[in-house]
């Protein structure tokens, strides 16, 4: 599903935020990406999102060549993606059933299918009572589920979630990362960048740290030695 | 582009209005004040085509003859002028008719004194020429050619209003452009300025927008629909104040300035704002369309 292949990145002269990484996340995994601030992994996810250019190497992702997704072709691209943030970046003028359905309108669904769709995706996330709450009438899990919400609502093919518990209390982080679990069950691939070390070590999935721009361990590639 | 994002954008794009009030306040007032200036040099100017138009029509160069020309020169000459494109009509006045002319218009109500005359018209050597111009500015030109045929004596011309209008249009339709252009500058500038305050507000959305995977064009249309609209409405408001004006305008004016009353030919309400109304439309929107669109493009790489 996606492939890195030598994969650097440098903003200008200095030390590269990404050097000759190679990776593969295959169809269906859960991955966490750990590392300390400014290790690169805020870039990694802006390369898949193809919001930057690799100075070398090569980003398979979905089949496609990143090198060729044209210009014009990037929105249609980005659809393959959806993505959480930790600080939520919800609409605050806009209650919870129009920041699900926005993600819909700006794709060109009808609305039609957006009545239908975003009160499905609103149950799954369990927040279909408080459709016509607005962001600020919510806590943070709440806000993080409508986040998670209008990231599925068009059935993406991976989901990003960058520090997705980041502002949370450790009840509502749990929750989250249950959430996103159940997300990856029914077969949406979910790549996790988190600080949080006790959910990593708890929910014992594929993790990928990576230090200086390096990947300095990948747990995957550890049991593949061990077996 | 699906039907749905068609909405969506012109939904957007009036929001944007809403949302960023002061400043679609300020670039409605001032393309409303630019189609206000327009529609002001427009009504100005057009007037004073109809005026002179009508001037022209009532102007007559006057061609007299020396005495004993023949009567196959009178006509010679006659065909010349008429076959000049700038000439509309060219109409032969008799002595009789000069005499009766003279009668009419002098002795009027005093036809014992006319009668004294009679047997010895005294503007026997008045037959002449009447010649009604198609371009009132070629007069000079064709009276200079008049003078140098043979068998003409005198030619008298009467256009200095025709020509001082023309001059006065002219100078009306420079410095009319002149500020026509600076206040385009202005509206562009002022809109611009509208649509950026509008992208700065909205940047988050905008960011969340690229990441689902917005196209180019549905991010930026809201802001040039934004922008037309702010052209159209700013177009609207004074063609509504100007066509209440107009004709109270022309009623005051042409109740004080009688005296000049065959001179002031005013344009209906009707035929002007037929004209005027799409040239402000089409100015207004292009307007906004521009200058949102010079600024979509600056400030939003998608």
């Amino acid at each position: 599903m996606i492939t890195l292949e030598h994969v650097s990145k440098s903003y200008s002269a200095g030390i590269p935020a990404l050097n000759d990484i190679c990776l593969n996340i295959d169809e269906g995994e859960f991955v966490f990406i750990v590392g300390d601030s400014g290790s690169g992994k805020s870039t990694l996810i802006r390369l898949l999102m193809k919001e930057l250019k690799p100075t070398e190497g090569t980003i398979i992702i979905n089949k496609q060549d990143l090198k060729k997704v044209r210009h014009r072709h990037i929105p249609k691209f980005r659809r393959n993606f959806g993505v959480v943030f930790q600080d939520f970046r919800l609409l605050k003028d806009r209650n919870v059933y129009d920041n699900v359905a926005f993600a819909q309108k700006v794709v060109g669904e009808s609305n039609r299918n957006i009545r239908k769709r975003v009160p499905q995706v609103l149950s799954m996330v369990g927040l279909a009572a408080k459709y016509k709450s607005y962001p600020k009438q919510l806590s943070g899990g709440e806000q993080q589920r409508v986040a998670i919400a209008r990231a599925l609502v068009n059935e993406p093919k991976i989901l990003l979630a960058d520090e997705p518990t980041g502002n949370l209390d450790s009840n509502n982080a749990w929750e989250i990362m249950k959430l996103l679990e159940e997300i990856n069950e029914r077969g949406t691939t979910v790549i996790v960048v988190t600080h949080n070390m006790e959910i990593v070590k708890t929910m014992k999935k594929r993790v990928i740290t990576i230090q200086k721009g390096v990947i300095v361990n990948d747990s995957c590639e550890d049991e593949q030695d061990e077996n | 582009m699906r039907i749905n994002t068609f909405f969506y954008s012109i939904r957007q794009g009036i929001r944007n209005i809403g949302r960023n009030k002061m400043f679609s306040f300020i670039s409605i007032a001032t393309m409303s004040a630019c189609i206000f200036m327009f529609g002001i040099f427009y009504i100005i100017v057009t007037n004073f085509n109809a005026m002179i138009e009508n001037a022209e029509k009532s102007v007559a160069i006057t061609v007299f003859f020396e005495s004993g020309i023949s009567d196959e020169r009178l006509e010679e000459i006659g065909q010349e002028l008429y076959r000049r494109p700038e000439v509309a009509d060219c109409v032969f006045v008799s002595k009789e008719e000069a005499w009766e002319y003279v009668k009419e218009n002098y002795f009027e109500g005093r036809e014992d004194l006319a009668a004294a005359f009679e047997g010895d018209n005294p503007v026997a050597n008045s037959e002449h020429y009447e010649i009604y111009l198609s371009d009132v500015s070629m007069q000079d030109a064709l009276v200079s050619y008049i003078e140098t045929m043979d068998g003409v004596r005198e030619v008298h011309q009467s256009a200095k209003i025709a020509n001082t209008l023309t001059d006065f249009n002219r100078l009306i339709s420079y410095v009319s452009a002149g500020i026509i252009l600076i206040l385009l500058a202005v509206a562009v500038f002022l809109i611009s300025n509208t649509v950026s305050v509008g992208i700065s507000a909205r940047k988050e959305e905008i960011a969340i927008m690229k990441l689902i995977g917005a196209t180019d064009f549905l991010v930026r249309t809201p802001f040039v629909i934004e922008g037309m609209i702010i052209g159209l409405i700013g177009a609207f408001i004074p063609l509504a104040l100007l066509y209440v004006m107009y004709e109270k305008i022309v009623e005051y004016i042409a109740g004080q300035f009688q005296f000049i009353g065959t001179i002031l030919v005013f344009v209906s309400a009707e035929e002007l704002f037929h004209t005027l109304v799409p040239i402000a439309v089409i100015l207004g929107v292009g307007i906004g369309f521009i200058g949102s669109r010079l600024t979509v493009h600056r400030h939003l790489r998608v």
